[in-house]
């Protein structure tokens, strides 16, 4: 029933765009804006190319691999901080201060330390999402009441049993919200970084076809990147509502 | 007493404080026989939960002893269960898995038979699958008790157990509870504002009060698990006793 909704706004929203865009196109001209058929046709015929898959499966895997990492770093962290009020005394003043400094400033350091190839790309999508999660996962885990680490004392839990079936499962919706956030971020770096010093990736893509003034490809390749923000969007939401079933009743 | 379960000896609890050190419990002594019951009474913010923490090995005390079977409190055992005030059930888990919380982190195996017999002696049967928000809170507190029972404690300890619970079901609860014991056999502390529920549950009353630390002052009750006791004059001579004691006056 939800999905089918689900489906039914997307293909309301995608017609609705799309006219939208063709009456644009029809106002301002096809120089300006390309016809929305066009692009379409573009598309398809993109589709069935071995180059444009391979931008599209590189800045897949940059962007899942910065989620990866910025995940794995920043969720242990969080988890420990948030449930150690010592060490989070220790740390917080850290955090705050890292968290504002808009990462993508510090690009030309990483690329530096880390070469201009994947390396480089992935290590600043890290550290966008890494402080994203790591602020959401520790203000949950701070939410512990006293009543939940009592009756898991008393019922004969231990420190693991406290960080697997209490911190984790309340911290678990928090790290979703910022997962979905996190990606509209790692997605707009991502167009970024491609954009740059290197001739793969959709940034690359849309980049280079709007240098030869090839429109509609350069519509092909702002929509396939929009998909992966999306799709990924979508992702998360679905393990949330299936890892989460007691927020969602 | 030789065969006593608990023992409390003059123990003391001292809160850190501002300037000086909040004393919250000062020199509250008393033992518990195997099978017994003792209904603790006080106002609010004289130290019942936090005697209650302590007995459970959850805090530490700053003075006195506490011992069970002979031997001492320090940390928490099997020997003893707790139920608390707020219930403490975890949300993200559905009843089925809160039930077995303890058994799970203890790897210990409940036998079917056993679960099935709390759930239908607490009726809370066919909720397996809820999580606690979906419950109503007198179905939340005998999860709640069913959690805590399961793992067949000596002690069970109840931090006002069904002070949100409205009169009726309060009473069910109650008759539900002294079921159990009977035939489980266990023992257990009650704390409660409820002078009836203390005088129907507690075989002992224990009434702790913080305008004259130091005073505590346990009754016999002649009237525990009578349910007409409460139309027989006993009751009111003792309920009078109970209230002037609570406001201090005695
Ligand atoms: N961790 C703590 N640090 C400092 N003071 C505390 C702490 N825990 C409890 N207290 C204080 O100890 C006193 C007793 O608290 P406790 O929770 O035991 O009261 P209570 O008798 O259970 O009250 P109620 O009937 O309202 O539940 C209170 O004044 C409280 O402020
Ligand atoms: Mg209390």
């Amino acid at each position: 029933m939800k999905k089918r909704q689900l489906l039914i706004t997307y293909l309301v929203t995608i017609i609705l765009i799309y006219g939208l865009w063709y009456v644009l196109s029809l106002l301002l001209g096809s120089n300006l804006l390309p016809d929305p058929f066009v692009v379409l046709r573009q598309g398809v015929l993109e589709l069935d190319k071995a180059p444009f898959w391979s931008h599209v499966g590189l800045s897949l895997y940059r962007i899942l691999a910065g989620l990866f990492f910025g995940f794995i770093l920043a969720v242990p962290i969080g988890l420990f901080l948030g449930s150690n009020e010592r060490f989070d005394r220790l740390f917080a003043p850290l955090i705050y201060l890292g968290y504002p400094i808009p990462k993508i400033v510090l690009m030309p350091i990483i690329f530096v330390l880390f070469g201009l190839g994947d390396m480089g790309k992935i290590v600043l999508i890290t550290m966008i999402i890494f402080f994203q999660l790591l602020i959401t996962t520790r203000d949950s885990a701070r939410k512990i009441s006293k009543e939940v680490i009592y009756s898991l004392q008393s019922l004969g839990g231990n420190r693991w049993h406290f960080y697997r079936h209490v911190v984790w499962p309340i911290s678990l919706p928090g790290i979703f919200t910022s997962l979905r956030i996190g990606t509209g971020t790692a997605v707009a770096v991502l167009f970024f970084v491609e954009s740059i010093a290197t001739r793969k990736g959709l940034g690359f893509y849309i980049i280079d076809a709007w240098g030869r003034a090839d429109y509609s490809t350069m519509f092909v390749g702002i929509i396939a990147l929009s998909c992966i923000g999306i799709i990924l969007y979508e992702v998360f939401d679905l393990l949330e509502r299936k890892l989460c079933k007691w927020k969602n009743i | 007493m030789s065969n006593s379960l608990l023992c409390v000896e003059s123990l003391s609890k001292y809160f850190p404080g501002l300037n000086k050190p909040k004393k919250v419990l000062e020199d509250v002594s008393f033992t518990l026989s195997s099978w017994d019951s003792l209904a603790i009474m006080g106002p609010s913010g004289c130290g019942k939960t936090t005697l209650l923490l302590i007995i459970a090995g959850l805090l530490q005390s700053s003075r006195g002893s506490i011992t069970i079977d002979g031997e001492p409190i320090n940390g928490p055992t099997r020997k003893i269960g707790l139920v608390l005030q707020e219930y403490g059930l975890f949300p993200w888990k559905t009843v089925e898995a809160n039930i077995l919380l303890g058994a799970r982190f203890q790897k210990l195996k409940i036998p079917e038979k056993r679960l099935s017999e709390f759930k239908s002696v607490l009726g809370i049967e066919g909720l397996d699958h809820l999580y606690p928000h979906q419950l109503s809170g007198g179905q939340r507190q005998r999860v709640a008790l069913a959690r805590a029972l399961i793992l067949r404690p000596a002690l069970l300890l109840l931090d006002e157990p069904f002070a949100a619970i409205d009169a009726i079901t309060r009473e069910r609860l109650q008759d539900r509870l002294l079921a159990v014991f009977g035939h489980r056999q266990f023992s257990f502390i009650i704390v409660t504002h409820n002078i009836e529920e203390a005088i129907f549950l507690g075989k002992r009353i224990l009434i702790l009060n913080n305008k004259a630390c130091g005073l505590c002052t346990i009754l016999e009750n002649p009237g525990v698990g009578d349910l007409h006791y409460r139309t027989k004059p006993g009751f009111f001579e003792l309920s009078t006793r109970l209230r002037n004691l609570l406001e201090g006056l005695d």
